[in-house]
């Protein structure tokens, strides 16, 4: 499984979380986890998902997020899972 | 499961706190490129750096990319060029004509640097060492991308006296040559004892002769990561030396853990084995990536002050007990870096008088790596650069460990005067050097014997 980690991190506005998903399901990316906390008055949402039916290549889509980013004015990120679990679990 | 906080906690560190992995660097033995016939010899070399680092900016680009870290570097480490050409260089011309085979090299697959146009003459220099280094001057001043470096003592062998003389003399024509450009040649040459023969860091970066036909070595950074870190530790009050050196080591380990990732991605993708990652805290100009600013943080006013020694120290130990269990391969320089020019901390203690070449001295010998991009006045002489450099070597020697001399003695500049080297290497201010003489202690010629301490057998 290929998982990868989606942080939107900005001012919280309307159908953030819906657009994002709109995405995913067109690329076939199975979310396995939402979760959101507001940190210093800023949204910020992490979603875990299955990457390993997705139709495109891994940075079309990261680019491709990052743009949705910047059409709803949030900062919106794709990157593997490892960079994480390499630095927080050992 | 990862949860919100952490991959918050490390995106931060990657946008806000300078996180990237310092540099990618695949060593590449050159020694089946050997020929009596020059033009033979540059052709091999050509064709064998090209075909082998073919796919490593791309790669390093796309691992970057997908993991969003910044790789700063992608670089590329050759077996020391003084025994690659001694078959077929017999004046010190050859040897440029070499070099400049290398930065053809270079643009082509579009590395910032290539190391090793290097001589190991820990003992003594062979003919071919001699062509190499005297060739220096003029291959670094018509090369854009090579980096030179020699190798002039080592714990079991005592320092080669007579090539840190010659040394004195080639920094000081490597500043001429290169005197349009403010000596800019002399940062990309540095004069080292027991160098390790996986360096990834430049400008003292040669892939050894005991290392495989390629080989991948990762450089770890993020002194922005660690002041943070410490920052954060003591917001509610002075922690003791405990809680300080707790916090290092945790932080340390995660750099490191990222460095680990990339290095293993860059090894599978490029289907080169990975060889080590070097535990480094290298600084950059950017504001808050700097070493200067942790020892700020542990506690002495500005670098320099009483105390510094101490707190290297420690910064220096922490962070290999925290990076040595993140890696399954350390090796390398592994070690805070101490650079000025490239310090915006060290740039601003030595500009408020903090900070001087005798203590930047001490502070080596309890760290990686030696007198590391610092500006002197260009009248200094020669003589007196071997001095410094023979200082450095003897500290090296004793401690076993490595050590090296990076400096720019400026041509037409002076105490006073600010030098830009530009990019990563920064700007520095001219720094004074001790005036009295070192002539009849570095005309003696010959070596210097190996320490008491190192016959081990």
């Amino acid at each position: 499984m290929t998982r990868a980690i989606i942080t939107v991190v900005g001012r919280d506005t309307v159908g953030i979380i819906a657009k994002v998903c709109t995405y995913l399901a067109d690329k076939n990316i199975n979310i396995l986890d939402i979760s959101q906390t507001i940190v210093q008055e800023f949204f910020n949402m992490m979603m875990i998902v299955d990457m390993s039916k997705c139709t495109s290549p891994f940075n079309t889509v990261a680019d491709e997020l990052a743009e949705v980013g910047t059409q709803t004015g949030v900062q919106v990120k794709c990157q593997l899972e490892d960079i994480f679990s390499k630095m927080h679990r050992i | 499961m990862i949860n919100i906080s952490e991959v918050i906690e490390t995106n931060k560190m990657i946008e806000q706190e300078n996180l990237d992995v310092r540099t990618i660097t695949l060593g590449i033995s050159l020694l089946d490129c050997a020929d009596s016939d020059l033009d033979a010899c540059c052709q091999k070399i050509y064709d064998k750096v090209t075909t082998m680092a073919r796919d490593l900016v791309k790669t390093g680009e796309e691992i970057s990319h997908e993991f969003a870290i910044p790789i700063v570097n992608k670089r590329i480490s050759l077996t020391p060029i003084s025994i690659v050409g001694s078959a077929c260089c017999h004046t010190p011309n050859d040897y440029v004509k070499i070099c400049q085979t290398l930065d053809r090299a270079a643009h082509e697959v579009g590395v910032n640097f290539i190391g090793g146009f290097s001589a190991v003459v820990s003992k003594g220099m062979t003919k071919s060492d001699e062509l190499l280094i005297r060739s220096i001057p003029e291959a670094l001043a018509t090369t854009e991308r090579i980096c030179s470096s020699v190798n002039v003592g080592s714990t079991k062998t005592g320092i080669n006296m007579d090539t840190v003389r010659l040394m004195g003399d080639i920094i000081k024509e490597t500043a001429e040559a290169t005197k349009d450009y403010d000596s800019l040649g002399c940062a990309k040459l540095v004069v080292l004892c027991n160098a390790p023969d996986d360096n990834p860091f430049m400008a003292g970066a040669f892939h050894g002769v005991s290392e495989a036909d390629a080989i991948i070595n990762v450089g770890v950074s993020g002194p922005g990561v660690v002041k943070y870190a410490l920052e954060q530790m003591d917001k509610d009050g002075l922690q003791n030396f405990e809680v300080l050196c707790e916090t290092i080591k945790r932080t340390a380990f995660k750099i490191t853990r990222v460095g680990q990732l990339v290095a293993q991605e860059a090894s599978a993708r490029l289907n080169i084995p990975f060889g080590i990652i070097d535990l480094s805290l290298a600084p950059t100009p950017a504001i808050g990536d700097s070493v200067a600013d942790i020892l700020q943080c542990i506690g002495v006013e500005r670098a320099g002050a009483p105390g510094t020694t101490a707190a290297l120290a420690l910064l220096n130990d922490q962070v290999k007990k925290g990076g040595v269990m993140a890696s399954s391969y350390v090796g390398g320089l592994s070690g805070a870096f101490i650079p000025v020019s490239e310090d915006q901390g060290m740039i601003d203690a030595v500009n408020a008088g903090a900070l001087t070449i005798e203590k930047l001295e001490a502070m080596t010998c309890v760290c990686s790596v030696g007198l590391d991009m610092i500006a002197i006045p260009g009248d200094t002489p020669n003589t007196t650069i071997a001095g410094i450099i023979a200082d450095e070597s003897a500290i090296g020697m004793v401690n076993q460990k490595t050590t090296a001399v990076r400096i720019i003695p400026v041509i037409g500049k002076d105490v006073g005067d600010t030098v830009e080297f530009g990019g990563l290497l920064g700007y520095a201010p001219v720094m004074p050097v001790n005036s009295f003489s070192c002539n009849r202690f570095v005309d003696r010629g010959g070596r210097i014997p190996a320490p008491i301490h190192s016959f081990k057998n």
